[in-house]
């Protein structure tokens, strides 16, 4: 228990951080109307493809043969995740743009 | 110095997601929105490679870190502009379970760091506990995601197992007890990081199995937020607060899009997760027995129908994307107009594969955004109009949603394309929809069957129009 506390009170910026997070996400999504549904999905989830930092840290810190293929391999395929996410993303929104012609 | 740059540009780029996501959710700024979050996601991306330093060594293998990025973007470009719009769910579906697939290997790499110095137990428990959530939440992400993105390209069928249900929990506490097990030294076999990788592959595997087509939609948005708890977990592992932002934002908000796109299909998310739609709740709607006979019209009479109408309401549904047939049915809207009637199209909620996916494939066709009306403004209107053309589209079409309490729609909100002078209803077959459920709009004396494919059926009803 006490450890536990004392893992709250350590750690607190970083609590504080997420739990404004979960209220800055939910305010941010809750008067979307459902046209913007599939866009918006599209555009989140190329928004945690930055987890491709991780990856990068990863491989630039690799020494081991192991890191280095696996580090390529995250690298490669956070790449994709953000990269095609914001591609496919745009993509859509175009479609929605034509319209005010 | 290069420390304080760095820690600049992620409070840029984590600005910069929050002010994305907002825009998103504006249709006259979502196409800004989007581009800001990828600014500032290359900014940090490229603050990472250049600035980041650990005990006061900046990164090196730049030619590794370069390699991959300009092969993820050469691949994941030519992927995501060679999609056909019909296909977007599942090209989301499949570079969301990417980002799940590179948190998971991050962790595998770290724990790596870990017991490469001897007994893995030894490291902080906190840490051990931020790298496993990491591997098993990358993991279910990646597996799910891939599941979900073979059925909606319809390479996968819906499968269940007998006490499925029973099965998933089950699977689920194992890989929880034995990542809380290894997290506090009572496992202490290093292969115990395979173990839960494979037992999370597993999971995410058989907890998308069993969910029908038509729920995919919310799946894809669940994974989505787990993908950014994946993410956020990276936060912590690097006590990096750009990752740790990003991941909790989509988190939460993917959660919340998940809640709300339930709501638009009136399904609770227990009910999309645990109950399998269609398949067994359909029998209980047999105790009604639907009385009157199906009709079926030419091509012609259907061309005549149309063209000594006032005013055409065209009510699109995912066969129509299916058919690929969006591109012909503009075509009949413009030939109609031409013949002086009013043509607009009424869009469910759920029309397509995905909240709002109807409109972006009619508008790939050009159809004009002021023709879409939104379900709550078309609804009036159908009492003043004289044909419904019902392309591809079923139970958001059935009567039985409001009349019916024991189908398994009923209380989903419909078109009310009833109130119209007539109904013509385009459709391959007899066959119920996704729903597993009979409609009573066929039977009705109003209503005329108008067999065929989609896009082949409106090509004909073309031509027949223009030899009018």
């Amino acid at each position: 228990m006490e450890t536990l506390m004392q893992f709250i009170s350590d750690n607190q910026l970083m609590i504080y951080m997420v739990i404004l997070m979960i209220f800055v996400g939910i305010e941010l999504i809750e008067k979307v109307p459902s046209v913007l549904h599939t866009p918006l999905m599209s555009g989140a989830n190329a928004i945690h493809g930055v987890v491709i930092i991780g990856a990068i840290i990863i491989m630039g810190q690799a020494e081991s043969t192991y890191a280095l293929i696996l580090g390529f391999i995250a690298v490669v395929l956070g790449t994709l995740n953000v990269v095609g996410g914001f591609v496919v993303t745009d993509r859509m929104l175009d479609m929605f743009k034509k319209k005010k012609k | 110095m290069k420390q304080y740059i760095l820690d600049i540009l992620y409070m840029i780029g984590a600005v910069s997601f929050i002010f994305g996501i907002k825009l998103l959710g504006n249709p006259e700024k979502a196409k800004k929105g989007n581009f800001y979050a990828a600014v500032g996601m290359a900014l940090a991306i490229f603050g990472t490679i250049f600035l980041y330093e650990s005990d006061g060594k900046p990164l090196g293998n730049y030619a590794w870190i370069f390699g991959g990025l300009i092969l993820g973007t050469v691949i994941g470009t030519l992927m995501a502009k060679k999609v056909q719009m019909t296909g977007m769910p599942q090209m989301v579906s499949f570079f969301n379970g990417m980002g799940g697939a590179c948190a998971g290997l991050i962790s595998l790499v770290e724990f790596n760091h870990i017991s490469a110095h001897g007994d893995f137990t030894s490291a902080p428990t906190l840490k051990l506990i931020i790298i496993f959530l990491g591997l098993i939440i990358g993991s279910i992400s990646f597996a799910g995601s891939m599941i979900a993105y073979g059925k909606l390209d319809e390479k996968i069928k819906d499968k269940t197992l007998p006490l499925q249900q029973v099965i998933n929990i089950g699977l689920l506490a194992v890989i929880l007890a034995i990542a809380f097990m290894a997290s506090y030294g009572m496992i202490s076999n290093a292969n115990v990081l395979f173990l839960l990788l494979g037992l999370s592959l597993v999971y995410g595997v058989l907890f998308v199995m069993p969910i029908g087509g038509a729920d995919m939609p919310v799946v894809i948005s669940l994974l989505n937020s787990f993908t950014g708890v994946a993410a956020a977990m990276g936060g912590f592992l690097y006590d990096n607060k750009v990752m740790l932002f990003g991941g909790i934002l989509v988190g939460s908000a993917g959660t919340l899009l998940t809640v709300v796109m339930c709501k638009a299909m009136n399904r609770s998310l227990t009910n999309v997760l645990i109950g399998n739609f269609g398949g067994s709740s359909a029998s209980s709607s047999e105790g009604k027995t639907i009385t009157g006979s199906i009709k079926e019209i030419s091509k012609t009479d259907a061309a005549v129908l149309m063209k000594y109408s006032k005013k055409v309401v065209i009510v699109p549904g995912y066969g129509l994307a299916v058919a690929q047939a969006q591109h012909v049915c503009h075509e009949l809207e413009q030939v109609l107009e031409e013949e002086g009637v009013e043509v607009k199209y009424a869009i469910h909620p759920v029309a397509g594969r995905m909240p709002g996916h109807m409109n972006v494939l009619l508008a790939e066709s050009n159809v004009s955004y002021d023709k879409l009306i939104e379900m709550d403004d078309i609804n009036p209107e159908f009492k003043t109009t004289d044909v419904v053309l019902i392309v591809g589209a079923n139970d958001v079409v059935n009567p039985a949603a409001k009349t019916d309490p024991s189908s398994p729609i009923y209380g989903m909100p419909i078109l009310d394309v009833e109130d119209a002078a007539h109904t013509i209803v385009m459709k391959r077959s007899m066959k119920a929809g996704y729903a597993g459920i009979e409609n009573e709009l066929f039977y009705s004396p109003k209503n005329s069957m108008l067999f065929g494919d989609a896009k082949k059926t409106l090509t004909e009803l073309v031509s027949e129009l223009k030899s009018l």
